[in-house]
């Protein structure tokens, strides 16, 4: 790798946890779908404001563990929960959770409140105060890429993502190993008919016999469901098999070795390359699903303190996401050129033999770093936070273990 | 222009189609270099058979086993949902050739 983008430095935002941030954000979180009108009206037109929650009355562990793990990401400075008054999870306990870890945060229900406007009227008044606080007090301090979390998925997959999009990623990925970070990538349902594969890259005999344990249980589920993670656009792109799928997904994790499987909302305990494991642990009664849709999939990444996400993309997509900014990588230059508004990078030009994939591997790292020091990507410039979150059954660790107080 | 395909692994014996091709020659980019003559209209994206491959066969892409020959694929041959079957997934052969959509399903929408 090169000196300069080993050594290259910008401010970012140190959190109490010691991690680094590179966004200073105040989070909006709502507890039950009948506070999500308000608590999104509070966020319009607020800079830096993003909004998540859960749309169940009744509660589940494992959404509140992520939504814990998004309230105390390092991009995010204050946290305001809004909660009808009804519901089960408690927006009180909510904003003791992130005060604890030593952010300003507070909460409101709305039937103690007023109406609508009331209560749009006192959270803007919340937000505004929180927002004002944070960026007085939060100290800004160096970052490099060894700060750096980045997770990656991929979707609307077609057969440039296995030659061009995902091989980038990965050449990047080991970049940022090499420099100290922590890369991330999940969907164990697209590591289906890789097994052997996949165990071969463990670092140890520990993280081995994690990832056999995924693998099995992704299979288990994918058998269960007769669902295998692959659609009817997938097969009009040119792909044929899971398998075939499996392979090109794969390409994204690079050569370094893996070191452990993560649950959702767990943090990499230390630097190299990690699998994020989202598929629901079998329960009394089934339920949850792995990989719904891609949202779900890039807010895992983010739970485990992604502060950038990658997605990589042949057939094109518009979203992106709240909390940590999205950058859209397509191996399909055609795709580039139709959406250039909505995509960030061309990995196409190395199927036309434009660059290597080294080359776009380092052309990547430096974008990254150029969204690490504040410039917005395209989904951020367009305004896109799609968000989604579902009922699942994980059993991941404790709070305490899973996000660091 | 010739329309172009990419071999990943020299022990592929599919290449991936870069650009749209017709009957007739396509030349192939990566690991190996070379031509094929694609028997079919073949879309970018798609696979061609570099060699002919007899049923039950592995189909090799990146080097790894990507399922099996449904029947017999001679060079050149588009191969697809028609030829190659998963190992694992068992609606693999139920999709619509062209546009991936299930068929098994057709009864739910009436």
């Amino acid at each position: 790798m090169s000196d300069a983008l080993l050594s290259k430095s910008w401010p970012g935002f140190l959190r109490p946890d010691g991690r680094k941030g590179i966004r200073n954000l105040v989070l909006i979180i709502y507890t039950v779908e009948c506070a999500q009108h308000v608590s999104y009206a509070i966020g319009h037109g607020e800079e830096d404001t993003h909004v998540i929650g859960f749309p169940g009355c009744y509660d589940n562990a494992y959404a509140i563990r992520l939504m814990l793990a998004l309230a105390r990401h390092p991009n995010v400075g204050a946290v305001l929960s809004v909660g009808l008054g009804c519901e089960y999870t408690q927006p009180e306990k909510i904003a003791d959770t992130v005060r604890a870890s030593g952010r300003p945060a507070e909460w409101f229900f709305i039937q103690q409140a007023g109406g609508t406007r009331t209560s749009v009227a006192k959270g803007k008044e919340i937000v505004a105060r929180l927002r004002a606080q944070i960026r007085r007090e939060t100290p800004r301090v160096p970052m490099t890429l060894a700060d750096l979390t980045v997770g990656c998925e991929c979707g609307g997959s077609d057969g440039t993502s296995g030659l061009a999009g995902n091989p980038a990623v990965g050449a990047f990925f080991d970049l940022l190993v090499d420099a100290g970070g922590r890369a991330i990538f999940e969907e164990t349902v697209e590591m289906i008919g890789l097994r052997e594969h996949m165990l071969a890259r463990a670092a140890n005999a520990e993280a081995k016999e994690q990832l056999a344990q995924a693998y099995d249980k992704a299979e288990r589920y994918c058998r269960a469901v007769r669902q295998w993670s692959v659609s009817p656009g997938n097969f009009a792109g040119g792909l044929t098999t899971i398998e075939e799928k499996s392979l090109g997904a794969f390409a994204k994790g690079g050569t370094r070795p893996i070191q452990g499987v993560i649950r959702v909302a767990e943090q990499p305990r230390e630097p190299g390359l990690w699998i994020l494991d989202s598929v629901p642990d079998e329960h009394f009664m089934q339920f949850g699903y792995t990989n719904p849709n891609d949202t779900e999939g890039l807010m895992d990444l983010i739970s485990a303190g992604s502060q950038i996400v990658l997605f990589v993309t042949g057939r094109g997509s518009v979203i992106g996401s709240p909390v940590a900014p999205l950058i859209k990588i397509t191996g399909n230059s055609a795709t580039f050129r139709a959406m250039e508004e909505d995509m960030d990078f061309d990995a196409g030009r190395a199927l036309a033999g434009e660059i290597t994939i080294p080359q776009a591997g380092a052309e990547l790292a430096a974008l990254v770093t150029r969204i690490a020091a504040g410039e917005p990507s395209k989904p951020e410039q367009l305004g896109h936070r799609e968000y989604f979150i579902m009922y699942k059954h994980q059993e991941t660790p404790s709070l305490a273990a899973g996000c660091r107080a | 222009m010739t329309p172009r395909c990419f071999q990943i692994q020299p022990s592929d014996n599919v290449a991936t189609l870069i650009d749209d091709a017709a009957p007739g020659l396509v030349q192939v980019l990566g690991a190996t270099r070379g031509e094929v003559a694609a028997l079919d209209k073949i879309d970018r994206g798609h696979k061609i058979a570099l060699r002919d491959i007899a049923p039950g066969e592995a189909i090799v892409k990146f080097g790894v086993r990507i399922g099996r020959a449904t029947k017999p694929i001679a060079r050149g041959t588009w191969v697809h949902l028609h030829n190659l079957a998963s190992d694992l997934d068992d609606r693999s052969g139920t999709l619509d050739l062209h546009s991936g959509a299930p068929t098994d399903t057709a009864s739910a929408y009436v």
